[in-house]
């Protein structure tokens, strides 16, 4: 038992995604490394396990859990040491779907959350834009309403599941006098609705398998029961939203480093060195035993905020502070894992060098360690 | 039928086993356990035959320490119907272990019990077919397939040679081996109903059964490390080292 705060069920649920992992995800994820996306067909079977509905009414097929479930389920997914199989299911469920589900009405919920929860629509939340990202207020994509449509035009940069998505949560300006978080409103739009265009798939430092889009809305027409909770006051769900996005992504990044960890201490004690091994030598085992001292006060500091948010106690500041430490946690571990790998670090078949450039993200994406510590900074001054 | 499935919580298959440092056994604190993975083919079997509508309902027992009940509720979450665990502190030898099933078969009825051909901590491969005896019930041990007909079994069984099948009249004993299934995943919706269902807690007395091991253990021990290997110059020096320093020829 890792926390106070688990009952059986985590336990249980974190046994069978990494069993899920162990035999489906990391023997077939190298091939969905070169083909950029992950098969549509393992996100089903995740749906039939319940894993992309874990916090969802059981009326749709969810399970009604917590927090904490999300937060073992995100953890074990970063185990598995392919940050793009992370980032397309978490982002499913995680980052994108909880807007259908917080603002939707009965029939937004009745027509997509089912196939959502059994993965036979992938979803993507499409909020950053080429000039702004975490300053959502800055947003250009404009939405008007013609009669019983709205028009949507403008782009937006950096969409997780972007290219292969089916259903897209987009954000867009309804009233352009507005200034800053006022004025924004939630869409749903679908793959093929006119107007609406993949404008190109990035290519990125890691996430291989993750497909990240740069999308187009050119006169992009879609009809006004699209709308997706009140007009005007989308940025209020957006906001609303962030936590739970930080908290996965902290868990996503603690199980890379509990991960990063298992395969550097394995490599230094068979790793031939100076008629020894590695792990003889005091100034690694002492770096690597100091880092796995982080990464365990890291987690308790996770199970914590997670427990916060179960009983839902306002903990923003928690949760940046998070944030921010482990983007940054995962960084320095991948930085002496690879070290410590030596020369086999920097070949692309070890497993550490492609967690390395999984990792970079950590610190930029969901909240820039910068724009988390502001938001640390300014509570501690109030 | 009522299927009656035991199960085991054994030290986790991904887990490297390390020794304690006096000897006295495998090192167990702070070590991921979960069911062992013959038994959960044996779940498996037991849940795929109340689908089929041949079993009405599959009862999971397992007996140890109270941390056993997270393996009954994975194997309820699997489809099973409700639990008992038969909780000790004691270490169990595989003798005990059959009586105590004697025990809850006479109290419980079955039509057949299904478990693991052996558990992957000690492999001792004892207890389904000491439970059988016990019992004076037929045993279709290391199977890989199953068969339910009016009031009997067909069970395949894999032995050296290759494939034996067997007919036994019900009630029976089955254990399972690797080819029987493949075990599926418990889905979360399941993990959480299985939380509700009911499992009940025995102790070894409530069987009139002394747990009492029968064997003492001298030392554990770590299998000698490998040596490292040697380069030979031809055939004969190969030959003659298998021969004479090896004894292989």
């Amino acid at each position: 038992m890792k926390s106070i705060h688990f009952a059986e069920e985590h336990e249980q649920l974190r046994t069978q995604v990494a069993r899920f992992i162990d035999k489906e995800v990391r023997p077939a994820a190298p091939a969905w490394e070169e083909e950029g996306m992950v098969p549509r067909e393992v996100l089903q079977s995740m749906g039939e396990m319940g894993l992309l509905g874990i916090r969802y009414p059981d009326a749709f097929g969810g399970s009604n859990a917590g927090p904490l479930s999300t937060v073992v389920f995100a953890e074990e997914c970063g185990k598995s040491g392919f940050g793009g199989f992370s980032a397309t299911v978490l982002v499913h469920t995680d980052m994108a779907s909880p807007h259908l589900v917080h603002a939707g009405n009965r029939e937004q919920l009745d027509r997509y959350l089912g196939p959502i929860i059994r993965g036979e629509q992938i979803t993507a939340v499409a909020i950053t834009e080429p000039d702004a990202g975490s300053d959502v207020a800055g947003l250009r994509t404009r939405a008007r309403r013609e009669g019983d449509s709205y028009v949507l035009n403008g782009s937006k940069m950096f969409i997780t599941n972007g290219v292969h998505a089916d259903v897209y949560f987009v954000a867009a300006r309804t009233n352009p006098e507005a200034k800053g978080a006022s004025g924004i409103s939630m869409f749903i739009v679908e793959k093929d609705a006119p107007g609406f265009n993949v404008g190109r798939q990035l290519q990125k430092t890691g996430w291989l398998c993750s497909d990240t889009a740069e999308l187009v809305f050119d006169e992009c027409r879609i009809p006004a029961e699209n709308l997706l909770g009140e007009e005007n006051k989308g940025f209020y769900s957006v906001m609303q939203n962030f936590q739970n996005e930080r908290l996965v992504l902290a868990a996503m990044a603690l199980g890379e480093c509990e991960r990063g960890l298992e395969v550097t201490w394995d490599y230094v004690r068979g790793r031939k060195a100076f008629g020894g091994v590695l792990s003889d030598k005091q100034g690694i085992r002492q770096r690597l035993a100091m880092l796995e001292a982080r990464v365990n006060a890291a987690q308790q500091f996770l199970y914590h905020v997670g427990w916060l948010m179960e009983e839902d106690i306002e903990c923003t500041k928690d949760v940046s502070m998070l944030k921010a430490l482990c983007g940054e946690l995962v960084n320095e571990v991948m930085y002496t894992c690879q070290q410590f790998h030596g020369g086999m670090g920097y070949i692309q078949e070890s497993e550490i060098e492609r967690m390395v450039r999984d990792a970079r993200i950590h610190s930029i994406g969901g909240g820039a360690t910068e724009v988390m510590l502001e938001e640390v900074a300014k509570r501690s001054l109030q | 039928m009522k299927i009656l499935v035991p199960v085991k919580r054994v030290v986790d298959y991904n887990v490297k086993v390390r020794v304690k440092a006096d000897g006295s056994g495998v090192e167990t604190a702070n070590v991921k356990m979960s069911m062992n993975p013959f038994d959960e083919i044996a779940v498996e079997e037991a849940v795929r035959l109340k689908e089929k509508g041949v079993a009405e309902e599959v009862v999971v027992v397992s007996m140890g320490v109270s941390q056993c009940q997270e393996t009954i509720r994975t194997a309820l979450a699997m489809g099973g119907d409700r639990g008992i665990l038969v909780e000790t502190d004691d270490e169990l030898e595989p003798l005990a272990v059959a009586k105590m099933l004697k025990g809850l078969a006479e109290k419980e009825s079955p039509d057949m019990v299904i478990l693991g051909k052996q558990a992957i901590d000690d492999d001792a491969n004892q207890t389904g077919q000491m439970f059988a005896a016990l019992m004076g019930w037929g045993q279709g041990t290391f199977a890989s397939e199953v068969d339910i007909q009016d009031g009997s079994i067909q069970v395949t069984r894999e032995i050296d040679g290759g494939a034996e099948t067997v007919k036994l009249k019900l009630p029976a004993v089955v254990t399972t081996d690797l080819r029987l299934n493949e075990p599926r995943y418990a889905k979360l919706p399941n993990i959480m109903k299985a939380k509700k269902k009911q499992l009940d807690t025995l102790s070894p007395a409530d069987l009139g059964v002394d747990t009492t091991p029968r064997l003492k253990t001298v030392k554990v021990a770590e299998p000698p490390k490998r040596q490292g290997g040697i380069k030979v110059a031809d055939v004969a020096e190969l030959v003659d080292k298998l021969k004479n320093e090896a004894k292989v020829i």
